[in-house]
C-alpha cells in the first residue's frame, strides 16, 4: 500500500497559518479555536476528526468568514486562499468568493434548504450572485449541477420544493449547489451524519466522484472515523480546539502517536469488534409480541374519512427473552420505533402484545401500572427527556414516588445507590440536568429507568447522539447494569455496529415487516437477506488500507409504506434456516 | 381546490347561523325594551302594546327568531324599527365606505408592522429595537378614540394637512385608515419581529449565506418570504378585531359606514340593523379567513387545501 500525497503537494489552494478563534465571554475572550495550521493541496481530501466541542465545525466557519461575529471571532492567524487573505478581507470581497470559490454542505439537509422556495430557484440563485448569466443559462447549469450529483428526474426536481425530496436527495441538491461554480474547496460539514446508512454510502461515494472529476480540494469535517478511513488522504485529530495530530489517514490508523488518537480509535464500535457473548443459559419468555401490526389513519375529505393508512408495522412476531439484549435496526422510517411505542402504549396496536404471559390489552388500569414498573425507556436525547427544572435526584427519585415505593428517606437512599451505580457522583443529586455533558445525562436517564428495577428496558437510538468514546462507555454500562440485574433491553438502532457490539439476538426491519432475525453470530456472520447484506455493506469501516470500493450503486429511495385501504405490502414469510435464523424470502 | 372553497362556504353558512343565533337571544334578553324607543317617551300602554303586536314582539322567541331566519333565507334582512328603510338597503349603501376604510387600513397596519418588525429583528437588542417594541406596545394598548383624536388634533386641527372629518375623497381617508393601522401595526411589528428572529436563525440562512448572497437578497428573498407565513393566518383573525375598531372610528371621523350605522342602531335599540350588521360583519370575517387560507399555499408550497 503506498501512502497517498502529503502535505508537501505542491499545488496548494488553502493554507492556515496559527488560526485562533475566540468567544467572547464574561471572562474576556475563550479561544474555541488554537493555533491551528495545515495546508491543502489541489484535489486532495482533509479530514478534521474530532468530538463535540473540538472546534472542528468552528474552523469551517471561520474558513467561509460565517462566524457569529462580534460574539465569535477569528483572533489570530491568517487563511489563505490562493494569494488572497480570507480574515482580513472585507465581507464585500468575501461574498464574492463564498459559494464560488469555497463552497459549503452542512449536516442537517433537512432544514439546510429554504422550505418556500423551489429548487430550481435556490440553484439559480447561487449561480446568479456570482455569474450574472441570464436566466435561461443558469436553469441549464443547475440542471447540469443536478445531473452531476445523479439525481433522479433532475428536470422534475428544478421545480419541486424541498419538502418533496427526502432526505439523501435533499443533501445530493446542497452538492450540487455547491459545485455548481466549480469552487477550488469544498467544506463538508458532517455531510452524512444525519443520513441513513445506506444513503450515508451514495453520498460519500458522490462527493468522492465528484472530487476526482473536478479536482476539488476536499475538507471533510466528520466525528465519524470510519468516514475518515474511507475518504480523507490526510487528518486532522483535534481536542478542545487544540490539534492532537495531523497524518496521513493510513499512518494515523496504523500508528496512532497520541494517547487521544488510540482512544478515539479504539471506541469506534467496528462491526466484528463486538464481545463474543455467551448463549442466555436459561430461555425465558419475558415479553412475545404476536402478529402486531400498527397503522396510522391519514383522513380526508369533510368527514375526515380514512382514505389510505401508513404501514408501520406489519405482523411482525417477535419474543424478548429475560436477561437478554434484543436489537431491532433498520432505516429511518421502518417501524423500528413504533414497535417500542406499541409496547409501551403510546399507540394502538393490532394483534397481541404478551408481557409476562398477560395480554396488554386485557389489563385494567391497575394492571398497566404495574406494567409499566416493569417497562421502562431510555430515549435518544437526554436534554429532552429530563425536566429542566428539577434535580437529578428528584428526576430519578420521581419514579419512586409515582409508584410509592419506600419512605422519602429510602428513596433517598435508593436514589444515591443509583447514581452510584451509573458512575456519577452522588453531589449530583442536588444539581440540574444542564451541568451535565451529554453522556452524563444519558447516564441519568439510565438511573431514573432503573430506579424501579424493572425487567425490560426499551433503548430507542439511546447512544446515537453521544460522542463514540462516551458511546463506547454508556454501552459498557449497559452490559454491566444487565450482567448484574439480569434485566432485558429492547435495543433500538439504526447503528449496525453499535448493534453489533451490545445484541443477543437482532431483528432487521425493512417497511414494517422484519426480513431477518437471528443470533448474533447468525445474522454478523452469515447475513442472508439481500437488505441485511446492503445494510452491512453500506457501513464505513474504520481502516484506510481496504480498497475503497467504487461501487455508487443507486439503491434508489425506499417506497412508501402508505398503502389505499384494504390493501398492504406483501407479507414476508420468515423461514428458519437452522438454528433458530429466520429470514425472508 | 373549488371543493375546497365550496367546503369553506358550507361550513361558513353555519358559522352564520350560529352567529344569528346568539346574537338574536342576547338582544332578546337585553332589558332595553325597542318598542320605547319607537313609541317615545309620552305613548300610551295600548299603543306601546300595539307596537309591539305589530312588530310582533309579543311572540314568543322561538316564533320571532324562526320568522326572522324565514326571512333571512329569502334574503330578507328586516326594515329598520325607525328609519323604515329596509336594513339591506341600508347597509349596502354603507357599506362601500366600510370595505374601502378596511383595506386602505390592513394595508397600512401591514405596511407599517411588517417593516418595523424587520427593522427590530435585524436590530435586535440595540437602543432601535427597544424603542420600537416599545412604541408597539403602546399602540396595542392604546384605545381607538384616543389615537383618532390625537390624529385629528395634530394633522386636521393644528397642521390642517386633513379636514376633520368626512366622505369622498382621499384626503378624508387617510386619518382614519392611519388610526386603524397604526393601532393592528403595533400587533403585527411584534409577531413579525419573533418570526423574523426564528427565520435568522434557521439553516437555510446559513445556507444562503453560504452562496455568498448578499446582506439584502437573504433578507429579502429568503428571510421576509418564511416570516410572513404565521402572519398571513393572523390577518384572518384579525379582521374580527378589526370590526370592532372601525365601529368607534367611524363614528369619531364620521366616517358613513356600517359601524357608524351600527352604533347609532345599539342606541336606539333598532333590533334589525344591529342584527344585519353583525351578520354582515361576520360574513366578512369568515370570508377574510378563507382569503387568508387561500393565500397562505400561495407563499408556503408545503401548505394542502384539502
Amino acid at each position: 500500500m503506498i501512502a497517498p500525497a502529503l502535505s508537501s503537494a505542491p499545488e496548494g489552494v488553502l493554507s492556515v497559518r496559527d488560526l485562533t478563534v475566540s468567544a467572547r465571554s464574561d471572562q474576556g475572550l475563550v479561544p474555541l479555536v488554537e493555533g491551528l495550521s495545515f495546508d491543502l493541496a489541489r484535489g486532495e481530501t482533509l479530514a478534521i476528526a474530532g468530538e463535540s466541542g473540538s472546534g472542528k465545525s468552528i474552523t469551517s466557519l471561520a474558513i467561509m468568514g460565517l462566524l457569529p461575529v462580534p460574539a465569535v471571532r477569528v483572533t489570530g492567524g491568517t487563511i489563505h486562499l490562493g494569494q488572497t487573505e480570507l480574515t482580513s478581507l472585507p465581507e464585500a470581497r468575501m461574498q464574492g468568493l463564498r459559494g464560488a470559490r469555497i463552497a459549503m454542505i452542512f449536516q442537517e439537509p433537512m432544514t439546510a434548504l429554504n422550505p418556500v422556495m423551489s429548487i430550481g430557484r435556490q440553484l439559480t440563485e447561487a449561480i446568479r450572485a456570482h455569474d450574472p448569466v441570464p436566466m435561461r443559462e443558469a436553469r441549464a447549469r443547475a440542471l447540469e449541477a443536478l445531473k452531476a450529483v445523479r439525481l433522479s428526474q433532475p428536470e422534475r426536481r428544478l421545480e419541486q420544493y424541498p419538502h418533496e425530496l427526502s432526505g439523501g436527495m435533499r443533501q445530493r441538491v446542497m452538492i450540487a449547489m455547491a459545485i455548481a461554480l466549480k469552487p477550488d474547496v469544498l467544506i463538508a460539514d458532517e455531510p452524512t451524519t444525519a443520513l441513513d446508512v445506506t444513503v450515508q454510502r451514495e453520498v460519500l461515494d458522490l462527493i468522492r466522484d465528484l472530487q476526482r472529476d473536478l479536482g476539488t480540494a476536499v475538507i471533510l469535517i466528520t466525528h465519524d472515523m470510519g468516514v475518515v478511513a474511507e475518504m480523507a488522504d490526510r487528518v486532522i485529530v483535534m481536542q478542545r480546539g487544540r490539534v492532537v495530530e495531523s497524518a496521513a489517514t493510513v499512518d494515523l490508523f496504523e500508528a496512532p502517536r497520541e494517547a487521544y488518537t488510540r482512544e478515539l480509535l479504539a471506541a469506534v464500535p467496528r462491526i466484528g469488534g463486538g464481545p463474543v457473548r455467551p448463549p442466555l443459559a436459561a430461555q425465558e419468555v419475558l415479553m412475545r409480541y404476536q402478529d402486531v401490526s400498527v397503522r396510522f389513519p391519514i383522513r380526508q375529505g369533510f368527514m375526515g374519512r380514512v382514505s389510505a393508512q401508513v404501514h408501520a408495522v406489519e405482523h411482525v412476531s417477535l419474543e424478548i427473552f429475560r436477561g437478554e439484549t434484543l436489537s431491532l435496526v433498520g432505516e429511518s422510517g421502518c417501524g423500528k420505533s413504533t414497535m417500542a411505542r406499541a409496547l409501551v402504549g403510546l399507540v394502538p396496536h393490532e394483534g397481541r402484545i404478551e408481557v409476562g404471559g398477560r395480554a396488554l390489552a386485557d389489563l385494567d388500569s391497575a394492571g398497566r401500572k404495574a406494567l409499566r414498573r416493569d417497562l421502562q425507556i431510555v430515549f435518544q436525547d437526554p436534554m429532552a427527556a429530563l425536566d429542566a427544572r428539577m434535580t437529578v435526584g428528584e428526576l430519578i427519585r420521581e419514579p419512586l414516588v409515582i409508584h410509592g415505593i419506600g419512605s422519602p428517606d429510602e428513596q433517598k437512599a435508593r436514589v444515591r445507590d443509583l447514581l452510584e451505580r451509573v458512575g456519577l457522583q452522588v453531589a449530583a443529586f442536588n444539581r440540574y440536568p444542564h451541568q451535565f455533558s451529554g453522556g452524563q445525562r444519558q447516564r441519568i436517564c439510565i438511573a431514573r429507568a432503573l430506579a424501579l428495577k424493572p425487567k425490560l428496558i426499551v433503548c430507542d437510538e439511546s447512544v446515537a447522539a453521544l460522542d463514540v468514546s462516551i458511546q463506547a462507555k454508556v454501552l459498557d454500562l449497559l452490559r454491566d447494569l444487565q450482567r448484574e440485574m439480569g434485566v432485558s433491553f429492547l435495543f433500538i438502532s439504526h447503528d449496525m455496529a453499535v448493534v453489533e457490539n451490545i445484541s443477543d439476538r437482532v431483528a432487521v426491519m425493512y417497511l414494517g415487516q422484519i426480513v431477518e432475525m437471528g443470533s448474533h453470530e447468525q445474522l454478523f456472520g452469515n447475513p442472508q437477506h439481500p437488505y441485511t447484506q446492503r445494510l452491512l455493506a453500506a457501513v464505513p469501516v474504520p481502516d484506510p488500507t481496504r480498497p475503497r470500493l467504487a461501487a455508487a450503486r443507486m439503491a434508489g429511495d425506499i417506497p412508501s409504506p402508505v398503502w389505499p385501504i384494504g390493501q398492504g405490502p406483501e407479507p414476508v414469510r420468515l423461514t428458519d434456516i437452522g438454528g433458530g435464523h429466520l429470514v425472508a424470502g | 381546490m373549488l371543493a375546497y372553497i365550496l367546503r369553506r362556504l358550507v361550513m361558513s353558512a353555519l358559522i352564520l347561523l350560529g352567529v344569528s343565533f346568539i346574537t338574536f337571544v342576547l338582544l332578546y334578553v337585553l332589558p332595553a325594551d325597542p318598542v320605547r324607543q319607537i313609541a317615545g317617551r309620552s305613548a300610551t300602554p295600548e299603543t306601546v302594546e300595539s307596537i309591539r303586536r305589530q312588530l310582533g314582539l309579543d311572540q314568543p322567541f322561538i316564533v320571532q327568531y324562526g320568522r326572522y331566519l324565514w326571512n333571512l333565507l329569502q334574503g330578507d334582512l328586516g326594515r329598520s324599527y325607525l328609519q323604515k328603510t329596509e336594513v339591506a338597503v341600508l347597509i349596502s349603501a354603507r357599506l362601500p365606505a366600510t370595505l374601502l376604510l378596511m383595506l386602505a387600513a390592513i394595508v397600512c397596519e401591514l405596511v407599517i408592522g411588517l417593516t418595523l418588525g424587520v427593522i427590530a429583528a435585524l436590530y435586535r437588542g440595540r437602543a432601535l429595537d427597544n424603542v420600537l417594541m416599545l412604541s408597539s406596545f403602546v399602540t396595542v394598548s392604546a384605545p381607538q378614540f384616543v389615537v383618532a383624536l390625537l390624529l385629528l388634533y395634530v394633522f386636521a386641527v393644528q397642521l390642517g394637512w386633513f379636514p376633520i372629518g368626512g366622505y369622498g375623497t382621499f384626503a378624508h381617508l387617510v386619518l382614519p385608515a392611519l388610526t386603524l393601522g397604526i393601532l393592528g401595526s403595533g400587533w403585527y411589528a411584534r409577531i413579525m419581529r419573533s418570526s423574523m428572529l426564528d427565520v435568522l436563525r434557521a439553516d437555510f440562512i446559513r445556507t444562503a449565506r453560504a452562496k455568498g448572497l448578499g446582506r439584502g437578497r437573504i433578507i429579502l428573498g429568503h428571510a421576509v418570504p418564511n416570516a410572513i407565513l404565521p402572519v398571513i393566518a393572523m390577518i384572518g383573525i384579525d379582521i374580527g378585531i378589526f370590526m370592532s375598531g372601525i365601529v368607534v372610528v367611524e363614528s369619531v371621523f364620521g366616517w358613513p359606514g356600517i359601524g357608524q350605522l351600527a352604533w347609532q342602531a345599539i342606541q336606539r335599540v333598532d333590533i334589525p340593523i344591529i342584527m344585519g350588521v353583525t351578520l354582515v360583519s361576520a360574513f366578512a370575517i369568515v370570508i377574510g379567513n378563507l382569503i387568508a387560507d387561500l393565500i397562505s399555499p400561495l407563499i408556503d408550497p408545503r401548505i394542502k387545501l384539502r
